[in-house]
């Protein structure tokens, strides 16, 4: 029988809101982001990357500098949520979670195949750091409400970020949740639209005006901040300026994206890369480009 | 499968407490109010029936639950009126989400991902039709314990229009991975059911009837995924869920006065399906009539086939169902009465089962 070494009991870690990063550093993170994309799309042989580039520096944002997580305890309680609406950007998700601990780097290396915790939309029961699948757009607004409440039954002061894309705002369902929102002033509850303009089939507002965003959120009841959302600067001083969530009035981040931002082939044909795969010729030409402004 | 049928044969102790099963009403002494089957029902009401417990028994059982459980949350979609018990008693676990059925599935999702246990009172033919695809990918996929009232299902609003027909629904839920179907044959099944799936992890649709015949003098104790034998015979089998099995525990004595004994269960689970009791039954009678207010198509008349067959039995079936075809409208009663949803629309199909020849 051998003497035990000393037990030192684990501690989780927890990532406080407002981690010290500068803008410079965000905006490495969401090339980073971007990159990882680009790789993570060719090992499943399909993805979307134009959906993904426009959001890359709102998730760098969120998961580097805004949200208060506790990476080796994923269901810890006083976390703040975050829900991917438009649940098709999860590639773009993957290498951010796995950096930060919640699974190990090697599941990437999984991604596509059968059997894989990180399928191309995020299912939070096989991913952890995942606080609510996705894929159904119009669905994960309406859950933020609910976990909005449950924080308010349960008087834990998280936030609940919820992304949706621009194109999902058409879902009616989107509307019910904005209504419930602000009629039970969830003040914890922030929707950031990554309005990039484009759906699957086009531009937004040609399939179906959205427009305009700021005044048909401000009439149900939100609070809004229209800004720049592939401006690192912009998102840190919004995100860090947001109401407590005690306060009584949900925030609609209006994120003024472009699709396909980072890439000037994903930028001068958005509709094109909603979905696809990269010959080898142009994803050498777009990781250069990327990898360029990471120097 | 628990069996009751000697709880019939011998009920003379009304209201049994302790250690005996809940006893079924014989037909012609209903405990409680006298059933008045069919009849039309307003669930906006503030007047007292509404919120009696005799008429509205998941109100005050969900109010029961959340006394003891603090994960208990009531949600509803306007159908607020049957909560009144349970706004009373717990006002801030009370979530009013107002006509917006889907909204209403997802928050619930929500909630039940943050550790509580909503209960979602629902107009049948909206919570689940309407919101079949949210109870699927928020609810059912993700595993949450997030549970589903409908009210008014079936005809019960047959005179407000086909809109209100929910005559689908169990074909619907039934077909979602990880749901839980339950279909109480009357107000103390209401309350069985509801403890009986109280502390299920995943999703549940319970499907209320509106003012069915009176088969539970008390609220049975009902095993998960277990139906509940009320009568014992080896003539012909009678199955019902909800309203169906007021109508079969009723046409089993109108043949029994002929010499004719009726094997009668209420398949109060209808996912889980307790296959071994209908094995059981049918190599035993080789006749079974379903019963139910149900479309014929996805309820218990194809489910029993489904299993009949894979069980390679060589059973007669015979459903008294709804038709797939466009439905009438009108009071309740009346359509019961025109689709042979009755106590002599059951034991015809049982009669016909019996003797063929005379079909």
């Amino acid at each position: 029988m051998t003497t035990a070494d000393p037990v030192t009991p684990l501690r989780p870690t927890t990532l406080e809101r407002g981690r010290p990063v500068t803008v410079a550093e965000l905006s490495w993170r969401a090339d980073w982001i971007r990159l990882n994309t680009v790789r993570l799309i060719e090992q499943a042989g399909l993805g979307h990357y134009a959906s993904t580039f426009s959001c890359a520096e709102v998730i760098a944002t969120l998961y580097y500098h805004t949200l208060r997580l506790r990476p080796d305890d994923a269901g810890w309680p006083d976390r703040d949520r975050f829900l991917l609406g438009k649940g098709h950007v999860a590639t773009g998700l993957w290498p951010v979670l796995a950096d930060l601990g919640y699974f190990p780097a090697d599941w990437l290396g999984q991604f596509g195949r059968i059997g894989s915790p990180l399928n191309d939309h995020p299912n939070m029961r096989l991913a952890p750091g995942i606080d609510f699948s996705s894929g159904s757009l119009g669905h994960n607004l309406s859950v933020g409400v609910g976990m909005a409440l449950a924080g308010r039954l349960s008087r834990r002061d998280y936030r609940v970020f919820v992304l949706t894309g621009d194109g999902e705002l058409q879902e009616g369902q989107v509307w019910e949740a904005a209504m419930a929102g602000s009629h039970y002033r969830l003040g914890g509850l922030i929707a950031i639209v990554d309005a990039n303009g484009f759906s699957g089939s086009g531009p937004t507002s040609a399939a179906m005006n959205i427009e305009p965003l700021a005044q048909r959120f401000a009439a149900f009841g939100w609070l809004i901040r229209e800004i720049d959302g592939n401006d690192a600067r912009a998102l840190l001083d919004t995100f860090d300026s947001l109401p407590d969530a005690e306060s009584d009035q949900p925030v609609c981040v209006i994120a003024r994206t472009r699709k396909g931002r980072g890439a000037a082939l994903f930028e001068q044909a958005p509709q094109s890369w909603h979905l696809g795969l990269l010959s080898p010729e142009q994803q050498a030409e777009v990781v250069s480009e990327i990898s360029a402004r990471m120097q | 499968m628990t069996d009751l049928a000697q709880g019939v044969e011998s009920s003379s102790a009304p209201g049994a407490a302790g250690g005996r099963p809940p006893e079924p009403a014989p037909p012609e002494a209903a405990g409680g109010r006298p059933p008045e089957s069919g009849g039309m029902v307003d669930v906006f009401t503030d007047t007292e029936i509404e919120t009696a417990a005799a008429a509205n028994p998941a109100g005050y059982a969900i109010a029961a639950l959340a006394d003891s459980d603090p994960r208990v949350l009531t949600l509803s979609a306007d159908l607020s009126s049957p909560l009144a018990e349970f706004r009373d008693r717990h006002p801030d676990r009370y979530i009013e989400l107002g006509i917006a059925e889907t909204n209403s599935v997802s928050v619930a999702a929500g909630l039940a991902a943050s550790g509580f246990v909503p209960y979602i009172f629902s107009m049948s033919p909206f919570g689940v039709l309407k919101c079949a695809e949210q109870l699927r990918t928020d609810v059912a996929y993700n595993h949450l314990p997030v549970r589903l009232v409908g009210r008014l299902s079936g005809l019960a609003m047959g005179f407000f229009g086909t809109s209100h027909h929910a005559v689908e629904d169990i074909a619907v839920a039934r077909s979602i991975t990880n749901m839980t179907v339950v279909a109480p044959a009357d107000a103390s099944a209401v309350v069985g059911l509801l403890r009986s799936t109280a502390d299920l992890d995943g999703p549940v649709y319970l499907r209320i009837p509106e003012r069915s015949p009176t088969v539970y003098k008390t609220p049975p104790v009902i095993g998960h995924g277990e139906w509940l034998r009320l009568r014992s015979g080896g003539d012909v089998t009678l199955i019902g869920h909800g309203m169906g099995v007021g109508l079969a525990v009723r046409a089993a004595a109108a043949l029994a006065a002929d010499g004719l004994e009726a094997d009668v269960y209420d398949a109060a689970y209808l996912k889980p399906f307790d296959e071994a009791a209908l094995v059981q039954t049918a190599a035993r009678t080789g006749r079974v009539v379903t019963v139910e207010e149900h479309n014929e198509i996805g309820g218990l008349a194809s489910i029993a086939a489904a299993v009949a067959g894979r069980h390679g039995l060589t059973a007669a079936l015979r459903a008294v169902a709804l038709p797939d075809a466009d439905l009438e409208v009108g009071v309740p009663a009346d359509l019961y009465e025109y689709y042979g949803l009755t106590v002599a629309g059951v034991v015809t199909a049982a009669l016909e089962l019996i003797h063929p020849a005379r079909s």
